[in-house]
């Protein structure tokens, strides 16, 4: 179907269920229930999921299939994101216009960033990629290229925002927070059955639509015969080039495809929330999506839409589980081990989340290099075989 | 001459630092072959050493003063450091306002302790894995420590003052003739440059004049072959680590009082240390130092106010922008060497 | 006039003259061996004539223009193909893809962005590079992870992937180097049968003499970077001049 085979087709399926489910799946804890802590059903995580799916498939597109590792691409994220409020503020709220101008200018920014760091490759790309993300950073910072100009860019440290005296020459008397010709982001339905609670937002539908989109072009992609060159160049560039292949613009043009991903998941978190701030850009946010997509499986289709879910989820129920919580949950304990526990488990929870990133990070390099997918896969293929082995015991004694 | 000259010196101590971690990152990676991102955080865990060490010797017990009452009335609380009490408030007094010099010692153990463990537990597993893998994990590791710093030391910078001899300024001006107070320069910027200058002249020396020196010279020139000649390599290099981390925990140790230190510090330089490694040269020892000043040095004169006339704000990204003119012009670096992570 | 013309080439590494004015003709359609003792220059040859090294003076001419200057792929692109001493494959990839790679590069060109075309659009790729596995008798392993294969079947697939090219001058650099007997053997064959079935120009480097006397039609004797003799094989194997270049190194 649509040019897939069997198995890719399921897999998209399932990514469309997953989406579109998503709202009823993760508010899968009545709302009163003490798991109702753990519901991610919430608009602004659901979005969150989506948006960095689509980031870390972009990502996966060069770093999975040619084995570039970019530590830069936060960059592109960064400029999606300024690209769409900038359209806010000129034109209107509507986020067609928006969303197009990210994916432009993001993919523009990435054919410059990527042509100059393609020069080298290995550890010197890492590099440079991380050198142009940190001067975009402090470009973005200290809004550089606006006071050149003498306007306002960035905004700087404060970030870009809007304000009533903006231009907005579409505005009219149309909506006044994002939307898509006149169907908001905010709007939302809420379906009580029960003591169940979901939220069906309309921004998060669209952020799920996008990702879908983002999926399949993601697998015909790896399954083109473009894909295939891009897996040719991880594997052996001098047989790539006596083969009479240029690897340069292959390397490029996913590059600048995955900054375009990027840029679209820049845009969409303006469109979502209409601000944008260069903190977005800095390197430690692109160590994240190399997370993710490594949690999740390098190389694996699925794979980066898992990790770019897993850490999102983590990162919001870590960060917003608070001293009184851990008191609540270690309170069957004696109370000088409850203290010890509620101690011990602060270093990992509230602010304490990115010491859980960083173990998370240690952790799945270490003993999960092929990330979420793998271990799926090997778990699997353990059980299939204790399940041979059970049918071969069984099947001895009959004999 | 009175323009270029403070420039020039402004740029010296930002520059031994960066020299300082960029020096340790390049013996790490000629050696084990490996991308450490956690390097910056040995920068950072030295300058806490400092903070702890000013801590440690400011450890004092309470008394009450009765000849002298707070606002309340009461009898006056007065905080007696242990050490004064001991040694008499002058060798005391004297230990305490040392606390910065005296933490070269103090992390030495510390610094070692630190480098073995993490050469043993962690990065000795990944020699023969991708580099991506090294850079994944060792960002891991960076990100651990710093959240363990700032869980132990809380997020704002501590201030860790030099001893007070230091904390004036020479007047260089003065000095060569100009008009005084034009080209002034604190006595501890001096002091961390002349450090610097001494730690990186020993680090040179040790590997020409010694015959461990020589041996790690030739392993980081061609591992398999010194491996050949029955010579232990691995535990050389992985002394080499040690003194590594000793030689970036030193930079942090004497930084303290130029930037106060916080957690962060060690992320904030280690891209810029990265940045100075490559324009250097992969591999280049003396690249590495030499690149590490030219940077300093560069962002400083970024900084005047003439050029910021001119282009406001260039200060922030002058590094950046030499660093990608160098690798454009020069792929290998100014001092690199052909062959060294070519692919 | 052959298809590939070396003239005059010196290539200097600091103080070592590793080619002298190297002068030679490959005929269209023969099998050229060049051989020599170790150190003699033969790969910097080689790598003179795929566009990793360039000459420091003199002329590459293949089929009329000159390959210096040219990058590997350009010079694949004309019709050179080379393989390599240790096999160069895509070693995460399957046999099949291998081949496949190697198909589209001939039709396509240096670079064609194919973005979102599907494989099941290409069937004449994929027939193309099934029947050069059929051929080479390694069709049952074209689901095989290519890096899993022995030393000699990748060699077998690495010059498949040359073949399905048409390439019109095959480079082969020492193609038996580190094999066992029977896969020297089997190469032996294999080459032969490329070499009698199609109409291609070999260039073979070779240190094994048994492997240059069963294939060539001329040979090149390279000692000291400079040609000794040329010569067809009956002559090269009597000549006392081969025989003391050799001797140095059989003592």
């Amino acid at each position: 179907m649509l040019g897939l085979n069997k198995k890719d087709t399921s897999l998209l399926m399932f990514v469309v269920a997953l989406s579109l489910f998503a709202p009823i799946i993760l508010n899968i804890f009545p709302k009163d229930s003490g798991f109702a802590f753990f519901n991610g059903g919430y608009p602004d995580l659901m979005q969150r999921f989506a948006i960095f799916g689509i980031f870390a498939i972009g990502f996966n597109i060069l770093f999975g299939l040619t084995g570039y590792l970019s530590f830069g691409h936060a960059a592109f994220l960064g400029v999606g994101s300024y690209a769409a409020v900038w359209m806010f503020k000129l034109l209107n709220y509507n986020i067609l216009p928006a969303l197009i101008l990210s994916v432009v200018v993001a993919g523009l920014v990435s054919v410059v960033i990527g042509w100059i760091s393609l020069r080298r490759s290995g550890i010197y790309f890492s590099i440079l990629t991380l050198a142009f993300a940190q001067m975009m950073y402090a470009i973005a910072y200290s809004d550089l290229f606006g006071r050149w100009m003498g306007i306002t860019l960035t905004n700087g440290e404060t970030g870009l925002q809007i304000y009533n005296n903006d231009p907005q020459i579409l505005l009219g008397n149309g909506p006044t927070s994002p939307h898509l010709f006149g169907l908001e982001m905010g709007a939302r339905k809420v379906l009580s059955i029960g003591p169940w609670e979901f939220v069906f937002p309309v921004g998060y539908y669209l952020c799920a639509i996008l990702l879908i989109l983002s999926f399949y072009l993601s697998i015909r992609i790896f399954r083109s015969p473009f894909g295939l060159m891009l897996r040719a160049i991880k594997s052996n560039q001098t047989r790539m080039s006596y083969t009479g292949l240029n690897s340069k613009p292959y390397t490029l043009a996913a590059f600048v495809i995955s900054g375009m991903y990027a840029g679209l998941a820049g845009g969409l978190l303006a469109a979502m929330d209409p601000l944008a701030g260069a903190e977005r850009m800095y390197w430690t946010e692109s160590g994240a999506v190399v997370i993710m997509t490594i949690l999740g499986g390098v190389g694996t289709l699925i794979g980066p839409i898992l990790g770019a879910g897993t850490i999102k989820y983590m990162e919001n129920i870590i960060s917003k589980m608070n001293e009184k919580l851990l008191h609540d949950w270690f309170s069957f304990l004696p109370e000088s081990l409850e203290y010890a526990m509620v101690w011990l488990a602060s270093w990992f929870t509230g602010e304490g989340w990115h010491m859980t990133q960083g173990v998370l990070f240690m952790l799945v390099i270490i003993f999960l290099p092929g990330g979420l997918v793998q271990g799926g896969q090997k778990l699997a293929s353990r059980f299939r075989r204790n399940k041979a082995d059970d049918t071969a015991t069984n099947a001895t004694p009959a004999e | 001459m009175d323009v270029i000259l403070p420039q020039i010196l402004n740029g010296l101590d930002k520059g031994s630092a960066y020299a300082l971690i960029a020096l340790g990152l390049t013996l790490i990676f000629g050696t084990l072959g490996v991308v450490n991102f956690a390097h910056g955080a040995l920068f950072m865990i030295g300058a806490f050493c400092s903070v702890s060490l000013s801590r440690i010797l400011n450890l004092s017990y309470v008394t009450e003063d009765p000849t002298q009452t707070d606002f309340l009335g009461k009898p006056l609380k007065v905080e007696t450091p242990y050490l004064e009490a001991w040694f008499g408030p002058e060798f005391g007094g004297a230990l305490i306002d040392w606390s910065v010099p005296l933490a070269i010692l103090f992390s030495i153990p510390i610094m070692i302790l630190v480098g073995l463990v993490m050469e043993r537990g962690l990065i000795k597993h990944f020699y023969k894995r991708p580099h991506a893998d090294q850079i994944l994990v060792t960002f891991g590791l960076a990100i651990i420590l710093q959240e363990l710093v700032r869980g132990i030391y809380g997020a704002n910078p501590i201030q860790t003052p030099a001893p007070d001899m230091f904390r004036g300024s020479i007047d260089f001006g003065a000095m060569l003739g100009f008009d005084p107070n034009v080209i002034i320069y604190p006595y501890w910027r001096m002091i961390y440059f002349f450090f610097s200058a001494v730690v990186i002249g020993g680090v040179f020396a040790f590997l020409q004049f010694t015959t461990f020196g020589m041996v790690v010279r030739a392993g980081m020139a061609d591992r398999e072959t010194v491996g050949l000649l029955g010579i232990n390599i691995d535990r050389r290099f992985t002394i080499m680590f040690a003194i590594a981390a000793v030689v970036a925990g030193w930079a942090g140790v004497m930084y303290a009082p130029i930037n106060a230190p916080n957690y962060h510090m060690g992320m904030d330089f280690l891209v810029l240390s990265f940045v100075v490694v490559v324009v250097g040269g992969m591999g280049s020892l003396p690249g590495a130092v030499a690149a590490g000043f030219l940077l300093g040095i560069l962002e400083s004169f970024a900084s005047m106010t003439a050029v910021k006339e001119i282009l406001d704000g260039i200060d922030q990204i002058i590094i950046y922008l030499v660093a990608i003119i160098i690798l454009l012009t020069r792929p290998r670096g100014l001092m690199g060497k052909k062959g060294v992570m070519e692919d | 006039m052959g298809i590939l013309e070396v003239k005059n080439v010196n290539k200097r590494f600091g103080g070592l003259q590793a080619l002298g004015d190297v002068n030679l003709s490959v005929k269209e359609n023969s099998c050229h061996a060049i051989i020599g003792p170790n150190g003699a220059g033969k790969s910097t040859l080689l790598n003179c004539f795929v566009g990793k090294l360039i000459p420091d003076t003199g002329s590459v001419m293949f089929d009329g223009q000159s390959v210096l200057g040219r990058t590997p792929y350009e010079i694949n692109q004309m019709g050179i193909s080379r393989v390599f001493q240790t096999p160069e494959i895509f070693g995460d990839l399957t046999v099949l893809e291998n081949m496949l790679i190697a198909c589209f590069a001939k039709r396509d060109g240096a670079f064609r962005m194919h973005a979102v075309e599907n494989m099941h659009n290409e069937r004449d790729i994929v027939e193309k590079a099934e029947h050069m596995l059929e051929e080479m008798g390694m069709i049952d392993q074209k689901d095989d992870h290519s890096a899993s294969m022995s030393r000699g079947n990748k060699r077998r697939l690495e010059i498949a992937m040359c073949l399905s090219q048409d390439p019109r001058l095959l480079l082969l650099d020492e193609p038996t180097a580190g094999m066992a007997r029977a896969d020297t053997n089997n190469t032996i064959d294999l080459l032969k049968q490329i070499k009698d079935e199609r109409d291609i120009t070999i260039a073979i480097i070779e240190h094994d003499m048994h492997v240059v006397f069963s294939l060539a039609d001329r040979i090149t004797v390279l000692a000291q970077g400079t040609p000794l003799v040329e010569d067809d094989p009956e002559n090269i194997k009597g000549n006392p001049k081969v025989r003391e270049a050799y001797l140095g190194e059989a003592a």
